[in-house]
């Protein structure tokens, strides 16, 4: 007898009242479009949890694939059976007989959700207990803190029977939040502020901002790897690459040197709030992390902040650097964050950046460059690429490999 | 031509050398160069090592490329000794290792390194409780092969690994030259912390190769330079011969999953045949072997290296031991530690298999052998 199927416990998304099934549907999707290349897995959902049926699936590579997806809280390997006694206990033996079980201790939690069922749960840990202890060698109860908690589940279409408890990525599903552009830069902090952003359930598109010849194709390249390793949580991703050489270079020559930086930002973030609009989304993500740097002041924030009243997320306000550093190699984004490429921040920095920046002297700055038809034409000229999990890769060389 | 040396080298996958001629001509810039050519040779280059790493299910930073099994085993070996000799200065390793893994350990024993070397049993395996009893305190690496390349014989690496589950400060190695594409191993279920791969040995070509190195252990370069692969093998990296050893992998693993089955019914045959020989003794042992190498001894009065040279004109090629240690006139080093004694290592004749050996070829070259030993009997008696 083997595992059939894993159940998976929600999150935060069981405190969602009434909208709740939105939650439970989407999550159901998420998971499907997740294990698409298992053709013969199946999933029911109810409000409480969710069941894949194996259907002869290996459970491992499915288990590896459930652990990046959003909404889910923990999940577990399960077996299912019919609310009889003697199936409970040998369904019960097969399931601890699947795990490395020897020396370890265990013990049985059963729970009645079907009041017909004849045995109370207090007999049934005594029987199903007892049938598992006669079977196996090398096992011990321990009632307090067992190895393996041998959970009995009697409901009305069935009886369940889990083992050990595997931990989600907890979060809200992906979409269930709406949808926000994160500006990708090609640092450590924006991905990791784009997984922050997902895991709170938002669908994002990445804005890159790329100026050639100052910055390379592999600066590109980059952006693009880190967006595929952002699609492991967030499914298909849109990239937008904004050619933003000319609107860089007027500001260069038309701006002092110590506000040409918080400039650029402003116009980096007009450029954003306006694909965000085409784009129908509802605010825009930054990896911005209060005093990191020059253009992260609050003084800064601020002037910068003063072209949109779209809402700004930025999960890594309060983050130290190593915090957000572990969360990147974890995601496995920082190998690829910390490849040495130009990009379209590390061009044109002014030597001594204004830290306090004063607003009226940029809006005076501003007023004497006429930005806006350049701005429009970045909108216009930005290129879009979606970005899949799986087909991430360049066609060019499918044949050598 | 009856091709049975193949643990020697194997014959490149036409596809593999398609591949190597098609990198090697239209990617050939330096995958450090800043323009666009040199950029689509680093792509190559970062596929190849992703499509590798999700076969051996680790993760693409944790695999370096090298030149090939033999610097791979090197720098498995001193790297770890380097990076770690204040940590202890003890390796334990076997008697029935590859020369490019014992010879490293030698020369640390110059170096003030103490190596102990473990004995097998008569089946040329070595037991987890013998690893036990040699760890110490100052122990800091255990390298076992994963398959003898002379005998066939398949070490409990998984044991092994069990057991140094125990002892974080002993890295495990294990040379799988032999191993990859015939006998599966999970790397990290087994706790290996650095692993040999070659690109010949599985139909790719020689001058790739590549050392699996687990992520959070620290390597002391052997080569120095550039800063290649992460500080740790600098030199120009041989594109075309990784991506190319990519594809073999691919393939190879391909052919495992389909033919695995016939290249194990095809061995067993091939003893069967072998074993009514009367002149010949098997050495491989029966159980826990490859399905792949097939080493047997000829009867006394007759030299391994003119039988080879007496099949070869009927166009079937095998080998004395070892290709690497052949040209030695040395008797078997792991047929001696299997306690067969110097007669029987003197004269011990190694058959190796490919995906692409067939029944037919059986029929064939067991005449031939039977033949030559009459031939050479005759000579000699």
């Amino acid at each position: 007898m083997n595992y059939d199927r894993i159940l998976i416990r929600y999150g935060e998304m069981t405190t969602k009242g009434k909208n709740r099934n939105i939650f439970v549907r989407r999550l159901k999707n998420n998971i499907a479009r997740k294990l698409q290349a298992f053709e013969r897995i199946q999933i029911e959902y109810m409000r409480d949890r969710m069941y894949i049926l194996l259907n002869g699936e290996p459970h491992e590579p499915i288990i590896e694939k459930l652990k990046t997806v959003f909404g889910i809280h923990s999940f577990s390997l399960a077996m299912k059976c019919e609310n009889d006694l003697d199936a409970i206990k040998k369904t019960a033996l097969a399931a601890v007989r699947q795990l490395p079980y020897q020396g370890k201790t265990f013990k049985v939690s059963a729970r009645r959700v079907d009041k017909q069922f004849p045995y109370r749960s207090d007999e049934l840990n005594y029987e199903v207990g007892a049938h598992i202890l006669r079977h196996t060698d090398g096992l011990t109860v321990n009632v307090r803190e067992p190895d393996l908690d041998v959970r009995i589940e009697v409901r009305q279409d069935g009886t369940y029977i889990t083992c050990r408890d595997i931990f989600g990525a907890g979060g809200l599903p992906v979409g269930t939040s709406g949808k926000a552009m994160l500006m990708l830069s090609g640092g450590i902090d924006s991905p990791v502020a784009g997984y922050l952003a997902m895991k709170r359930g938002l669908e994002i598109e990445a804005v890159h901002f790329f100026s050639p010849p100052f910055t390379s194709e592999r600066a590109k390249q980059k952006v693009i790897d880190l967006v595929r390793k952002l699609t492991t949580y967030g499914g298909r991703i849109k990239l937008h690459i904004v050619p933003f050489t000319e609107v860089q270079q007027a500001i260069y020559q038309g701006v002092p040197n110590e506000y040409s930086l918080i400039s650029t930002r402003r116009a980096m973030l007009k450029i954003t709030d306006e694909l965000r609009r085409r784009q129908r989304a509802l605010a825009i993500v930054t990896g911005e992390s209060l005093g990191q740097v020059a253009s992260q002041t609050l003084e800064s924030m601020y002037v910068i902040n003063e072209v949109t009243n779209t809402p700004i997320l930025r999960p890594l306000v309060s983050m130290d650097k190593m915090e957000i550093i572990e969360i990147a190699k974890r995601i496995d984004t920082h190998d690829i964050s910390i490849l040495p490429y130009e990009d379209c921040c590390t061009i044109f920095t002014p030597r001594a950046p204004k830290t306090k920046p004063k607003k009226e002297k940029v809006l005076h700055y501003e007023s004497q460059l006429d930005l806006a038809p350049l701005l429009e034409k970045a909108v216009n000229d930005t290129e879009t690429l979606v970005i899949d999990e799986e087909n991430g890769r360049a066609d060019e060389f499918a044949e050598l490999f | 031509m009856i091709y049975l040396d193949n643990s020697a080298t194997t014959k490149p996958f036409p596809e593999v050398v398609d591949s190597f001629v098609a990198v090697a001509t239209n990617y050939f810039a330096n995958p450090s160069s800043l323009h666009g050519l040199g950029m689509k040779a680093e792509r190559l280059l970062a596929q190849a090592r992703e499509q590798i790493a999700a076969m051996l299910r680790v993760k693409p930073n944790e695999i370096v490329f090298t030149s090939g099994g033999t610097e791979a085993n090197n720098f498995a070996i001193k790297g770890v000794a380097w990076q770690y000799q204040r940590r202890g200065r003890h390796i334990i390793t076997t008697k029935i290792e590859h020369p490019s893994v014992a010879e490293p350990c030698r020369q640390l024993e110059e170096l003030g390194f103490e190596v102990t070397y473990l004995p097998v049993d008569r089946e040329g395996r070595v037991s987890v409780e013998q690893v036990e009893r040699a760890l110490r305190d100052d122990t800091i690496l255990v390298s076992v092969m994963h398959v003898n390349n002379e005998v066939g014989t398949v070490q409990p690496i998984e044991e092994i690994g069990a057991l140094l589950a125990h002892y974080p400060k002993t890295l495990f190695h294990v040379d799988r030259v032999q191993g990859i594409s015939k006998v599966p191993l999970d790397l990290k279920q087994a706790g290996v912390d650095l692993c040999t791969i070659s690109a010949h040995k599985f139909h790719g070509l020689r001058g790739a190769g590549l050392l699996y190195v687990r992520e959070g252990v620290r390597l002391a370069p052997l080569i120095a330079g550039g800063g290649q692969e992460r500080q740790l093998r600098s030199g120009t990296e041989n594109v075309a011969a990784i991506v190319a050893m990519a594809k073999a992998l691919r393939l190879a693993l391909e052919r495992y999953e389909r033919d695995i089955g016939r290249l194990q019914a095809l061995k067993d045959e091939w003893l069967e045949a072998l074993a009514a020989i009367p002149d010949i003794e098997i050495n491989t042992p029966r159980d826990g072997a490859a399905p792949h190498i097939i080493n047997f001894s000829l009867k006394s009065g007759i030299k391994p290296e003119v039988f080879v040279h007496e099949l070869e004109k009927s166009g079937i090629y095998v080998s004395t031991t070892s290709a690497c240690s052949s040209k030695k006139k040395a008797p078997s080093k792991t047929l001696l530690a299997m306690g067969l004694g110097e007669g029987r290592a003197e004269r011990g004749i190694r058959i190796s298999l490919s995906f692409d050996n067939s029944r037919e070829e059986i029929a064939p070259a067991v005449a031939a052998i039977k033949q030559a030993i009459k031939t050479l009997s005759e000579v000699t008696e």
